[in-house]
């Protein structure tokens, strides 16, 4: 988010981007003397679905991280619908993590004290939306996931493909503009991972949400429109046409 | 897979006799079936007739007179068109790629490459099935689910074989 340092800043919003929704150049991000990000760019499309692939320690977390505002690279720019990251407030950035973003991770995440139906409906709650409304979008969130027999079942209470949509159903209940998903199927058996990607697929292409999908796994990778590969915190796109 | 590529692929280290061929190959590619002098020469014979290599000189010992071949600037263009170019995914290609990755060892190609582009191909292949998948019936979804394991295990060795190019570049030049 920050532009500091010696790369060109980033464009101002009405430059030509294209149609582009997210856009990242020269990002960089080190963890004490460890470098988990050395120039790495990015885009994606609205609608578009990407996946991020590398071996574990490669840095695609890192680059997710980055481009979901929850942390901040040493250097490069990120630019969300023309506008710069690094030039935005935190409370800004936070309002973005909790309307036109999404996150869904592997593992983890939904407030265990709260039940399923109250942890979807949270990112409306946050942004100020009353609690019937917020109660009653969450509700049809997990119905079409077909986890709504779970909504009054604590986290701990329900399967873990069970789990993964609720976090799903909380992912998209603000109908972000971008889904980050960080391995969202890691934990899964082969049918729930299965299960899992047919309905994240599904529901992003019907409200046009573009989706990062970080993932290790190439069966997980094939629902995507296009690969990312991070390797050694560098990104290398493989585009869709690409050989054979 | 093609053989005569291979045999492209070792002259390019330098001219050679077909029985230098045969050893190199063996000691490379033979473990489980080495190579007959008849399978050489019939390569060499065809790549002589295309003009990928050529007679470098011929020596006379005390048995036959024997032939050194060297590959012609129209085989290295050719050798670098078939290294660069993805197999058609498909089960247990392995040996071929195997093949194309120590032969770009031994020239001091860039063999990262020859995978990189190995594994577009494999994960264009890997989209499309599964984008058959999702839109067929079960038997469709069931097949499909067959050869994309098959493709995955295929993208396992590719990552693994990639993070273990400096060991075997060690290994193959020794």
């Amino acid at each position: 988010m920050s532009a500091a340092g010696t790369e060109a800043p980033p464009p101002a919003a009405d430059e030509a981007l294209g149609g582009t929704l997210l856009a990242a150049r020269g990002l960089a991000k080190s963890f004490g003397p460890t470098t988990a990000l050395e120039r790495a760019s990015f885009d994606i499309d609205p609608g578009e679905m990407v996946a991020v692939m590398g071996a574990s320690g490669s840095g695609k977390t890192t680059l997710l991280h980055c481009l979901g505002g929850i942390i901040a690279p040493d250097r490069g720019w990120i630019l969300y619908e023309g506008r710069d990251l690094g030039a935005m407030s935190e409370s800004e950035r936070s309002g973005l993590r909790c309307g036109d973003f999404g996150f869904l991770f592997q593992s983890g995440g939904l407030v265990p004290e709260l039940s399923c139906l109250e942890n979807t409906a949270l990112p409306l709650r946050l942004n100020g939306v009353g609690r019937r409304t917020a109660d009653a979008r969450a509700r049809e969130r997990l119905e079409s996931l077909d986890v709504d027999g779970t909504a009054h079942q604590r986290p701990g209470e329900v399967s873990g493909g069970e789990y993964q949509r609720v976090s799903l159903a909380r992912a998209l209940v603000a109908e972000p503009a971008i889904l980050f998903a960080d391995e969202p199927t890691g934990a899964l058996d082969s049918l729930n991972e299965e299960k899992v990607m047919r309905l994240l697929v599904d529901a992003a292409r019907r409200s046009n949400t573009a989706v990062v999908l970080v993932t290790h796994e190439a069966r997980v990778a094939a629902y995507a429109d296009r690969e990312v590969t991070v390797r050694d915190g560098r990104t290398r796109d493989l585009a869709p046409g690409a050989a054979g | 897979m093609s053989f005569a590529h291979t045999v492209l692929g070792l002259l390019e280290n330098g001219p050679a006799h077909g029985y230098d061929l045969k050893r190199v190959y063996d000691q490379h590619f033979g473990q489980d079936r080495p190579l007959h002098y008849g399978q050489v020469y019939a390569a060499l014979a065809r790549l002589l007739k295309k003009g990928l290599i050529e007679v470098a000189g011929t020596e006379q010992g005390d048995g036959p007179e024997r032939k050194r071949y060297a590959i012609t600037d129209s085989g290295v263009t050719d050798l670098h068109t078939w290294l660069g170019t993805p197999e058609a995914p498909q089960q247990y290609l392995q040996s071929t790629l195997y093949t194309k990755v120590v032969l770009a060892l031994l020239a001091g190609r860039p063999a990262a490459d020859v995978l990189e582009v190995q594994r577009s191909a494999h994960l264009k292949s890997m989209r499309e099935l599964t984008r058959r998948k999702t839109e067929g019936d079960l038997a469709e979804h069931l097949i499909c689910d067959h050869a994309l394991f098959h493709l995955e295990a295929d993208l396992r060795w590719l990552e693994l074989t990639a993070a273990r190019l400096d060991e075997l570049a060690t290994e193959v030049n020794r």
